[in-house]
């Protein structure tokens, strides 16, 4: 079997577009760049002796930039699509064959924006995200990787873990004659292992810590926070005090002494786990208590099944002893998944500190405490939603950093299992041979870059409706 | 401004105090211990040997005390074993212990022994230090004002092509690690495999089998040129440049939306002399903070380019002692980033009052 070409038989025509388009693009880029600097951008310049008008050279320029960008675009997508109607690998090229081996994504993809644009008006602050052209972008990224993730059985063209005789950094578009696929899409890596199915298993690895981890983070930000801003003094001074101290630790110091294996034989991530993995049961038991503390049955039936799932879930995770067996976490990943908390936290609670402290001066809180509503209920039920604009715009870009953390993590080599497929470490192994071949670490290197990217036009888009309301 | 000085300092010294406190503990803790004893010792050592090796080493006992000697604020450890040699933390086998100082530690100016480098930890590090700061320097250099140009052209006409075009930009670089853009980076520029560096060199730009950049910094560690050190100061300067130039770009818009700004334009002055001449000014006020908080930031990205790159300074220095459980390295390290940080933060704290007259402290 042949090694395939990057864009197949329709890369012919639509190769040398793309050259052409991508030249347009960055000389009007730099044109643009000298325009303005010179000054010789704004609408209009005016025309000599007080003629008419006349449009400035900037305009031009971004004119340029506009069509020969969606010429770039263009020539894109049609290498995929073509691809996509070609009946074999060979003819579709590797472009092709990607876009084809990811159907259920497009498929996916397709129905969340459709319905999505369809009922947007219903949908409160999701829906208005899709007026936001940079939100829409950031969405559909993001999106991109979640359904990769929850697809990626299908998708893969090899195990991940399976290494295949004389295929050590070949490169891309290699053939495999041993595998059922026949080829390796993205070439192999040091270990013979196919690229491509390990980065789509990386975004599987990626997505299953890193908006979880987040979250807790934010449910241990949130309360501790929240009384901080709130009450103030002693209490606000000390919480302050202890996540300062966290914050101006080194990240990667931190990292090198929390994630290793010597501190899992003192029990330490346990726990650091046990009083992190609190903090979500505390969270909702005082939200429902706050909320129906008037209407016993109601609260009892509330904070009783939370404390059922929440003790359960807790005694699963942070120790391992759940009875039933559902809820577990290996040791390494609990040793991760615990450092990310503790390194994130600080900083949630900083951000709802001082959303408290701004938003308790307001005329509702001190109408609220006229009424004779609680402290916790304030905190909860007024604060708190009044809050959710920028609390949700950092939960995005949140995740993002954790993303950039966990591939940090893996970078070093801490707490990943040696031939775990995660992008960290996928981009550490291959970085040693980076010289020679580059393609094993480039793959999982922009894998991670577009998914913040997608993050973070996702919050941009988000701050940018949220503002307008 | 005195008081309010101390008071700063006072609470920098008790974070110094914690932090240090803590990366004791965690370096100090028992099973780290029993490794180090089998790398110093022997591997075959028995489990009875090892508790013996940690005892007569001066690592059994309590951390508070422990931590007191490391610090130097309690007498150094000594410990006479049943030959009546006595070996002690403030000299070697066979000084005289009567001669040696009661107390040695980081006070005292003794930062212990490196058992990866075999050298004192204050040689393996000085010059350590010394090559990171050059690194910084040059990543100081290019990161401030071109992420300055990049916020003040964004944030001069908010919502302009210009803006958007930049502002994408600045948002693709937060995005971007330090890992994943130095192996961009080197793949465009420093293979002779891909990238630009094939093209140019058959073009005869550059010499065939040559690159455009070096993917290796270790060259610079004796003679730095554009060649080795350009992309090192690329990859740790992009991701913060991202960052700057939005901090940039909220204040350079906040401030041209100011009373101040629009009569100046109503007067007739230019656009471009309001930006210079009005606006400038007052926007930079925000961004040096951000700038100064960047340092631990940028310690981070020390770190990974040292690794990705080879370059032998501080951030590798940090990897080699962790991953070698090199405790008095470690500790070493930790205190000099603890103290970079928490002295930038005092610095921003302090320049921003000077900086910005609105704000007044009692």
């Amino acid at each position: 079997m042949d090694t395939l070409t990057w864009t197949g038989s329709a890369g012919a025509v639509l190769l040398p577009v793309f050259q052409i388009a991508l030249l347009a693009l960055a000389l009007s880029l730099l044109a643009k760049l000298l325009f303005v600097l010179a000054g010789l951008d704004g609408p209009q310049l005016p025309g000599p002796d007080g003629a008419a008008a006349v449009r400035s050279p900037g305009f031009f320029a971004s004119l340029g930039i506009r069509y020969s960008f969606l010429a770039a675009l263009a020539a894109i997508f049609c290498t995929l699509a073509a691809g996509a109607v070609m009946p074999s690998p060979l003819e579709a090229g590797i472009l092709g064959s990607m876009a084809v081996r990811f159907w259920p994504v497009w498929l996916a993809l397709v129905a969340v924006f459709v319905l999505s644009i369809r009922f947007r008006r219903k949908l409160g602050l999701y829906g208005k995200l899709f007026d936001s052209t940079v939100g829409m972008i950031g969405f559909a990224i993001v999106m991109f990787w979640v359904f990769t993730a929850i697809f990626a059985d299908t998708i893969i063209t090899q195990d991940p873990f399976a290494q295949l005789s004389g295929l050590k950094n070949k490169p891309p578009g290699v053939a495999a004659p041993d595998s059922a696929y026949g080829w390796y899409l993205l070439g192999g890596d040091h270990l013979a292992r196919d690229v491509f199915s390990r980065m789509v298993m990386g975004a599987r690895e990626v997505l299953k810590i890193a908006p979880a981890a987040t979250l807790f983070a934010f449910m241990v930000g949130i309360t501790l926070g929240l009384p901080a801003g709130y009450f103030g003094g002693k209490l606000d001074t000390f919480i302050s005090f202890l996540a300062n101290l966290v914050l101006a630790f080194p990240v990667i110091l931190l990292f090198y002494l929390l994630v290793t294996p010597e501190i899992r034989d003192t029990g330490i991530p346990i726990v650091l786990a046990a009083l992190l993995f609190l903090f979500p049961i505390i969270f909702l038991c005082t939200l429902w208590n706050s909320r129906y503390y008037t209407n016993p049955p109601r609260r009892n039936l509330y904070v009783g099944i939370t404390l059922v799932i929440g003790l359960w879930a807790y005694s699963g995770l942070a120790f391992n002893m759940d009875p039933l067996g559902v809820w577990s976490m290996e040791p390494n990943m609990l040793n991760v998944f615990v450092s990310v908390v503790f390194v994130n936290s600080p900083g949630v609670f900083r951000i709802v500190r001082g959303l408290v402290m701004d938003i308790k001066a307001r005329d509702y809180v001190a109408a609220g405490q006229t009424r004779g509503e609680g402290p916790w209920y304030i905190m909860l039920w007024e604060i708190l939603p009044n809050a959710r604009g920028p609390l949700i715009v950092d939960f995005c870009l949140r995740i993002g950093y954790t993303t950039i953390l966990l591939g940090t993590l893996g970078f070093f080599g801490l707490g990943v299992s040696p031939d775990s497929p995660d992008w960290g470490s996928t981009i550490d192994d291959g970085r040693k041979l980076l010289n020679l071949f580059p393609h094993p670490a480039l793959a999982p290197a922009l894998a991670l870059m577009s998914l913040v990217l997608g993050l973070n036009l996702l919050a941009d888009g988000l701050r940018e409706e949220s503002l307008k309301d | 401004m005195g008081l309010f000085v101390l008071r700063r300092l006072g609470v920098m010294l008790l974070t110094a105090i914690a932090l240090t406190f803590v990366v004791f503990f965690l370096t100090n803790l028992q099973p780290n211990l029993e490794k180090l004893a089998r790398t110093e010792g022997s591997v075959r050592m028995t489990e009875e040997a090892v508790q013996d090796w940690i005892a007569q080493n001066g690592h059994s006992g309590s951390v508070l005390l422990r931590y007191g000697q490391w610090l130097g604020v309690v007498p150094g450890w000594t410990y006479t074993d049943e030959k009546g040699q006595m070996r002690g933390r403030c000299f070697e086998i066979g000084e005289d212990p009567a001669a040696a100082p009661r107390y040695c530690g980081l006070l005292q100016g003794d930062w212990g022994f490196s058992t990866f480098f075999k050298t004192p930890v204050m040689d393996s590090l000085g010059d350590k230090l010394a090559a990171t700061g050059w690194l910084m320097l040059a990543v100081m250099l290019v990161m401030v004002p071109s992420s300055l140009i990049l916020g003040v052209l964004s944030g001069m006409r908010e919502g302009s092509a210009t803006d958007r075009t930049l502002s994408t930009f600045s948002i693709a670089s937060t995005a971007t690690p330090e890992y994943v853009s130095g192996v961009v980076l080197v793949a465009l520029f420093a293979t002779a495999a891909t990238g630009i560096s094939p093209i140019l060199a058959e073009y005869g730009l550059i010499e065939p089998k040559k690159t455009l950049f070096l993917a290796s910094a270790t060259s610079a560690m004796d003679d730095i040129t554009f060649w080795n050190f350009a992309l090192p100061v690329m990859t740790i300067a992009l991701y913060g440049i991202g960052y700057i130039a939005r901090m940039t770009r909220a204040s350079m818009t906040e401030v041209m939306t100011q009373q101040y700004i629009r009569t100046a334009r109503l007067k007739g002055v230019p656009f471009r002399t309001v930006v210079m001449r009005h606006a400038l000014r007052n926007a930079l006020i925000a961004p040096f903070t951000v700038i100064m908080l960047q340092f631990p930031w940028l310690l981070n990205g020390v770190v990974i380019v040292e690794s990705l790159f080879n370059y032998k300074g501080f951030g590798w220095t940090l990897v080699q002692a962790a991953s070698n459980n090199d405790i008095p390295l470690l500790l070493a390290c930790s205190v000099v980033a603890v103290v970079v940080v928490l002295l930038t933060q005092l610095i921003s704290d302090i320049g921003y009052v000077f900086l910005n007259p609105r704000i007044r402290l009692a």
